[in-house]
């Protein structure tokens, strides 16, 4: 294998995180927003749990035997492992956050396409100036 | 979906067994794949498979949102205080080695109340997440702008023609966005 | 050569899920494809010998994350005004690939075991929690002993975000100021 072959996986992995990408930057739809960050946010950790596989390894939860005299089989790298764990939880965590002020901008402006939303938001700031103009109609 | 006989009797026997499968899965975490997130979670979805069949009031019933905010600080402070245990034990801060006789069940006992203290404030913590939002009332917007009105005007059938109208503007407004 | 072929088919999987999530109009059917986007990630995670990982993300990212998706869904509008290709973001996404694939090549190859990753701290890890901790599980005494202030940090965010939630959509919207304002002046268009 030369050393290009060696790393088709992390390549495999960009193209699905820039699929995640272009939702989020591309698509004017909040939710959908929020499903391509999580498109995203699950490519991220494929390539760190792509980091730490080693061929031949197995999972890193110890057997008897190792246990009684010191590692000897071949484990995959704990590290990644317990870094995305507490990534995931905290990844659906803060999705509910912005899930919920989806909601808001939704009670509030009723829509939640964000080109609609920005003409919104101007058409408001023109009306709040014109109430500043004149206070008592 | 709240009258189906077969889903009443089917989660009657499924959430006892969720609830088991994550004490299962909160203290094997040390043996086998799980841990307090995993547990959390799972844990959760009994409370959430709960409201779903039986309805949402039935469910804040069985576990109550003043409860749940009290277990989600529980869990964060449980998990702060077993570091501070060991602060005053002599050890550094989450150090788990003077928690126990010897260093291992030291270790195990640290290990045990952390994974605890995670469990307790991811469960809970997914708990309020589904009930506020499987809570929030979709009719919000309706109910604050008929308040709006009443202080407005006096509820007339003129206002109503206007609703109406407005509620007409709304549609043409929307359908002039999809465009 | 057969890791290749069980991840490559795993990853294509998961590309034809995301290129039919990004490309469907009805956000139901976009929320169930991210839930099976998680199972065949957890899936993947089983192969690459995360086991704990694929837990979570079987348990998280496929069950509490579509329940929340779902329940956003029940409030607002389930139906995305269509789009054409954007190409400017497009551009930028290739753009990104680019960079990022040239960066790539120069990690380690895919499982090498001589990789810096593998040799510097995780052997003392895997030899501690025989020795030190006794704990077979290495995740578990890495994220709860080891790493524990690194979990007390994302338990604390968790607890975070809860607490933001229930002050986001925990009581009951009031109209809007500047609604009320506009509406006294006989202007209210009612652009909601």
């Amino acid at each position: 294998m030369t050393s290009l072959a060696g790393q088709w996986n992390y390549f495999l992995v960009i193209a699905l995180m820039m699929i995640g990408f272009y939702a989020v930057i591309a698509r004017g739809n909040m939710v959908k927003k929020m499903v391509g960050l999580t498109i995203f946010q699950t490519s991220v950790f494929m390539l760190y749990i792509s980091m730490g596989k080693v061929t031949n390894g197995t999972a890193p939860i110890l057997t008897g035997a190792d246990i009684a005299d010191g590692a000897q089989t071949l484990y995959a790298n704990p590290l990644p492992h317990v870094l995305i764990l507490t990534a995931i939880v905290v990844g659906v965590a803060t999705t509910a956050v912005g899930y919920a002020l989806i909601i808001r901008v939704y009670e509030s402006y009723g829509t939640i396409e964000d080109d609609d939303l920005i003409k919104m938001i101007e058409a408001e700031e023109e009306d709040e100036d014109k109430i500043g103009e004149a206070p008592s109609a | 979906m709240q009258d189906d006989p077969v889903i009443r009797v089917i989660s009657k026997v499924m959430i006892p067994t969720v609830m088991l499968f994550a004490l299962y899965v909160q203290f094997h975490g040390d043996y086998g794949p799980g841990g307090g997130f995993q547990a959390g979670v799972i844990f959760a979805s009994a409370f959430v498979l709960n409201a779903m069949i039986f309805g949402l009031n039935r469910g804040r019933h069985v576990w109550p949102a003043h409860l749940n905010l009290l277990a989600i600080c529980a869990g964060v402070l449980l998990y702060g205080l077993t570091g501070v245990a060991s602060l005053f034990l002599g050890a550094n801060y989450l150090d788990y080695d003077v928690l126990g006789a010897t260093a291992k069940s030291g270790q195990h006992i640290g290990i045990l109340l952390v994974e605890f203290g995670v469990g307790l404030t991811v469960a809970s913590v997914m708990v309020a997440l589904f009930f506020t939002f499987a809570g929030r009332p979709t009719h919000v917007r309706l109910l604050s702008k008929m308040q709006a009105h009443e202080g407005a005007r006096p509820p007339a059938p003129k206002d109503e023609a206007k609703s109406e109208a407005k509620t007409k503007a709304t549609k043409d407004n929307k359908t002039g966005a999809h465009k | 050569m057969s890791g290749f072929l069980v991840n490559a088919s795993l990853i294509s999987l998961l590309t034809l899920i995301a290129i039919l999530a990004l490309r469907l109009h009805r956000l139901f059917a976009v929320v169930m494809l991210s839930g099976a986007f998680s199972l065949v990630a957890a899936t993947l995670f089983v192969v690459l010998d995360a086991v704990d990982v694929a837990f979570t993300e079987a348990a998280v990212g496929a069950g509490i994350s579509s329940i929340l998706a779902l329940a956003t869904l029940s409030l607002v509008p389930a139906e995305e005004k269509p789009h054409s290709i954007a190409f400017v973001p497009a551009f930028l996404a290739l753009a990104t690939a680019a960079m990022l694939a040239i960066a790539v090549t120069d990690l380690p190859a895919f499982g090498d075991v001589n990789a810096p990753i593998h040799n510097h701290v995780a052997p003392e890890f895997i030899k501690g929690s025989a020795d030190d901790i006794g704990i077979p599980n290495v995740v578990t005494s890495v994220l709860a002993s080891y790493r524990g202030y690194d979990t007390l940090g994302e338990t604390v965010v968790i607890f975070t975000a809860a607490i933001a939630v229930l002050l986001v959509l925990g009581g009951y919207t009031r109209p809007h100021r500047r609604k009320e304002k506009r509406r006294k002046n006989g202007e209210d268009k009612d652009a909601r």
